[in-house]
């Protein structure tokens, strides 16, 4: 199973390769392994239904509990099954869809690395492991939907996309580790069995609300449903993939998994059944006002991801099983219909509904996959989308709380959702044959394939709905309630109200789809969409931080070296200080050092040649003073028996001299550019630093037993890292880590310089130069003006 | 710079240096030493001839340009730390050959890592040292 989730980021990697070594072939041959895992996890359906689940657990980071730990029960291997059975079906659209493009290697690249990030987050029994592997279907997502990077909008969705499920992410990171801490496991597998702590716990509502964050974000409910949408710039198979079947569903597959230890309280009924309704309905009112082929039907999508929260916010045997039935249904429909707008956008080269018209006689497959997967989204008999809508009914029929409300609401949201079918499925294949921009031919079949795979499927389990609910939906009820369940699903469940209302929403819908014209005039007039407009809100809080960011990286990043030190060292003087001054003993620290002549003479040469820095008139003068500084200083580390120091102090004055020589032809005339009150300033600020530093030293060497450390090196370093300089032993041994991280740093510091003094435009390198030179000489003609407005040296 | 004395200088003091540098990275566990201030020592050396000549001649000497020294660098570092891990233990645990040598003492991963830190320090200071020499 651990190797079912990681081969897809194995094979992700081959995939831009093989694209460039077969193009012809590159799809064929990359659907196999999306065919071998539904094959494997189709093998497990047996042994899952009776109730066997199976688990893998591989150590990552056990000293914080975090398992690379996979946990395969009912409702994981539903969700499995879907990934990678769509994947192929998407994989393979692709592959003709995109033919043309030159970057299919890179697109097969990022659809298998979501594939195999989605089966982790359905897979994963590791609350950390499924929080990882969520981020990276979002991270996967964001270039997926960016894949068409040249344009503007494609950048703009993807990069809201991101944020909105990111940040939901995060706030999920918080919920979940605040609810393992609380449940005392991180297993998800088995935090059912500590839900009643759980829910008794006082951080329960913090852990809700952060949870359901993350999981409203990410499938689309209100607030965060906007970027759905707008996620429609994706090339379709990632709409088909990410955006109906797999990826939104995330945060429902989220909810049903913690349904049993955080469910089944007020709050959640009320969060979840709230925000599910609102979005169903929401979803709905929109989906049949667009004209955009895609657009309708993520709006739509929004609305089915809705009813799957309002079922498990409702909870129960019953509506746990109508919102799985409803999961799947979903899938099969919706994923065929985006890839047949895909088709037709591909073969008219539009996906405005009001321009296409009569296409059945031109593209035939296609239209029929279009008729049965739309007939199953209107749910019409003896379609699969049929059965779920019966039990979707039955479900807010029979519900708890709120029964006839709930109802009401599941009909008005299915009557326009059956509109939306019409225009999907119907509008561009009957009717008055319409001029499209392209002349429409059938499709390749790499792109009826899989879509007519996926409606036939829709058929059969609507004809034979006991094997999906044997195999797939009974176990996943079983997974999400804990417990056994009775869970049957039957084509004919003989005449009753459900039946009635199936019936009702059916003339309904068909009356409205005829009449769409004139009532969209007038949902145009009200326009709900504009003024419930939460992707304002998402529009400011991006400005906002664009403008903090601009604010904050003027004053903190303005250019000017001084201003760095100065903010530097006075924010180690204030921090540093204050905890020193508040927490440490100070008793033993004030006292008058013993010192050796010619420690104290060292001493006097060093405060004099710094005094002689801060009054030198020439640039030479003050890094021959600076030498002396270092040399004096390096001097002391010999008297205090550090050798290593000193030659390193020596090796760096020496080299400090070179990089001085090398620039000193290239700096603008010495002049003092800082006023007296500047001047002043400085001073407090470095006599203030250097004061903390010997408040330090005094302090550490006043206690003899802080001294341990030392002790314990000495005494380790040879038994322990078979060395006798201590130093160095604690360099590459006992703190090798921070080595390779102050290497690195010395890396990326080196990087800076050059790409400053190399990676210039070449042209723009000399006239810059003399603009610079020019600049400067115009400041020091009037010192005093503009004395702070000369970037880098000078004072 | 044009100095004949220091063009002769440095012919000399260059394979001096640079042998000093290698002899304090090796013997840096044990004496004072090590692969930071063999870094900087073998650096200054480069730097000289650098002065002495210029920079088309010292790049000359280098049989790889001093970015490739930094990612060289780095790379030794962290393989030496991987060593470790593929023996299963925690990353940059020390493994030691227990023979005794002259100067090094003994053989050990954290010497390979001193001589990532010495490529590295060589290829930092080489690099901004050659970019500001090279500059207009």
């Amino acid at each position: 199973m651990t190797i079912a989730v990681l081969s897809g980021f194995g094979v992700a990697l081959t995939a831009p390769w093989l694209q460039g070594r077969l193009p012809r072939r590159a799809g064929w041959l990359l659907i196999l392994l999306p065919l071998a895992l539904t094959a494997w996890f189709a093998a497990q359906l047996p042994r899952v239904a009776e109730g066997t689940t199976l688990a893998e657990s591989v150590s990552w980071i056990p000293s914080l509990g975090i398992d690379l730990a996979f946990y395969l029960d009912g409702l994981s291997l539903t969700f499995a099954l879907l990934i990678s059975g769509i994947g192929a079906v998407v994989l393979l659209y692709a592959s003709a869809y995109l033919a043309d493009d030159p970057l299919l290697g890179r697109f097969y690249l990022y659809l298998l690395v979501f594939m195999a990030s989605m089966l982790g987050t359905v897979l994963a029994d590791n609350l950390i492991t499924l929080f990882v592997f969520w981020e990276l279907t979002s991270i996967s997502s964001y270039l997926l939907i960016g894949f068409k990077h040249s344009y503007g909008t494609s950048r703009a969705a993807a990069l809201q996309a991101l944020l909105v499920t990111g940040g939901g992410g995060l706030a999920m990171l918080a919920g979940l580790v605040l609810l393992g801490q609380v449940a005392g496991t991180s297993n998800l597998s088995s935090l059912a069995a500590s839900g009643e702590r759980v829910r008794a716990s006082d951080l329960y509502p913090a852990i809700l609300g952060l949870v359901l964050v993350g999981a409203f974000a990410k499938s689309a409910q209100f607030p965060f449903h906007f970027w759905l949408p707008n996620a429609m710039e994706a090339p379709t198979p990632v709409s088909a993939y990410l955006h109906s079947a797999t990826m939104v569903k995330a945060g429902v597959y989220l909810l049903a998994r913690l349904s049993p230890a955080l469910g089944g309280t007020v709050e959640w009924q009320g969060l979840v059944i709230g925000v599910g309704a609102a979005t169903m309905v929401l979803g709905a009112y929109l989906a049949w006002q667009q004209v955009d082929l895609k657009r309708i039907l993520a709006y739509s999508t929004i609305s089915a991801l809705g009813i799957l929260v309002l079922l498990l916010g409702v909870g129960g045997a019953l509506a746990t099983k109508a919102a799985l039935t409803v999961l799947v249904a979903h899938s099969l429909y919706k994923g065929a219909l985006f890839l047949v707008a895909g088709a037709l956008d591909h073969e008219t080269g539009t996906r405005d509904v009001t321009q296409l018209g009569g296409l059945r006689r031109a593209m035939p497959i296609t239209g029929a996959v279009a008729l049965l997967a739309g007939a199953s989204m209107a749910g019409l008999p003896p379609l699969f989308g049929f059965v779920a809508k019966e039990v979707f009914y039955k479900a807010t029929y029979e519900a708890p709380d709120l029964p006839a409300l709930l109802t009401a609401l599941a009909v008005l949201s299915s009557v326009l959702t059956v509109v939306a079918a019409g225009l999907v499925a119907l509008k561009p294949f009957f009717g008055v044959r319409a001029h499209t921009p392209r002349h429409p031919h059938e499709a390749p079949l790499r792109m009826w394939l899989g879509p007519l795979f996926l409606a036939g499927l829709s058929v059969l389990l609507g004809v034979w709905p006991a094997l999906v609910a044997e195999y797939s939906v009974k176990p996943a009820t079983e997974a999400v309630l804990a417990g056994p369940a009775k869970v049957e699903l039957v084509l004919w469940p003989g005449v009753n109200p459900v039946l009635a209302l199936s019936l009702l929403t059916l003339a309904l819908g068909a009356g409205v789809y005829v009449f769409r014209h004139a009532l969209l005039a007038w949902a145009r007039r009200l326009d709900v969409g504009k003024r419930l407009g939460p992707e304002r809100g998402y529009g400011r809080a991006l400005d906002g931080l664009l403008r903090l960011a601009d604010w904050q990286t003027d004053l903190l990043q303005n250019g000017y070296l001084r201003f760095y030190l100065i903010t530097i060292v006075a924010v180690t003087v204030v921090l540093v200080g204050y905890t020193a001054l508040a927490e440490a003993d100070l008793s033993g620290a004030l006292r008058a050092p013993e010192m050796r002549v010619y420690e104290g003479a060292i001493a006097v040469v060093i405060l004099a040649a710094t005094y002689a820095v801060t009054r030198a008139h020439s640039r030479l003068a003050a890094v021959a003073a600076l030498g002396t500084v270092g040399y004096s200083v390096a001097l002391l580390y010999i008297l205090f028996g550090a050798p290593d120091l000193a030659m390193t102090q020596f090796a760096v004055e020496t080299l400090t001299v070179f990089l001085f020589v090398l620039v000193i032809y290239r700096l603008p005339r010495f002049a003092t550019l800082t006023s007296r009150m500047e001047r002043w300033r400085d001073a407090v600020i470095a006599l203030s630093a250097g004061a903390l530093m010997t408040l330090l030293v005094l302090i550490v060497t006043a206690d003899p037993s802080r001294a341990h450390v030392a002790s314990f090196f000495a005494e380790n370093s040879v038994t322990l890292a078979k060395g006798r300089n201590i130093v160095n032993v604690i360099l590459v041994d006992f703190r090798g880590l921070d080595t390779l991280g102050e290497i690195t740093v010395l890396a990326v510091a080196a990087a800076g310089v050059f790409a400053l003094l190399k990676l210039r435009p070449a042209q723009a390198r000399a006239p810059e130069a003399r603009a610079e030179r020019a600049r400067t000489a115009e400041l020091q003609a009037v010192p005093t003006a503009e004395a702070g407005a000369d970037p880098g040296s000078g004072d | 710079m044009d100095s004949l004395v220091l063009r002769t200088a440095i012919r000399y003091l260059l394979p001096l240096l640079l042998l000093f540098s290698v002899f304090a990275l090796l013997r840096g566990h044990n004496e004072p030493g090590g692969g930071f201030v063999g870094g900087l020592v073998a650096s200054s050396a480069f730097a000289l001839y650098t002065l002495a000549f210029d920079v088309q001649r010292a790049r000359q000497l280098l049989p790889v340009t001093p970015r490739r020294l930094i990612g060289l660098g780095l790379l030794v570092a962290v393989f030496s730390g991987l060593i470790s891990v593929l023996a299963g233990d925690p990353f940059m645990t020390a493994r030691w050959d227990n023979r005794p040598l002259p100067v090094v003492g003994k053989l050990g991963t954290p010497l390979l890592f001193d001589v990532g830190v010495y490529l590295t320090v060589v290829g930092v200071v080489l690099t901004i040292i050659f970019a500001l020499a090279e500059e207009e």
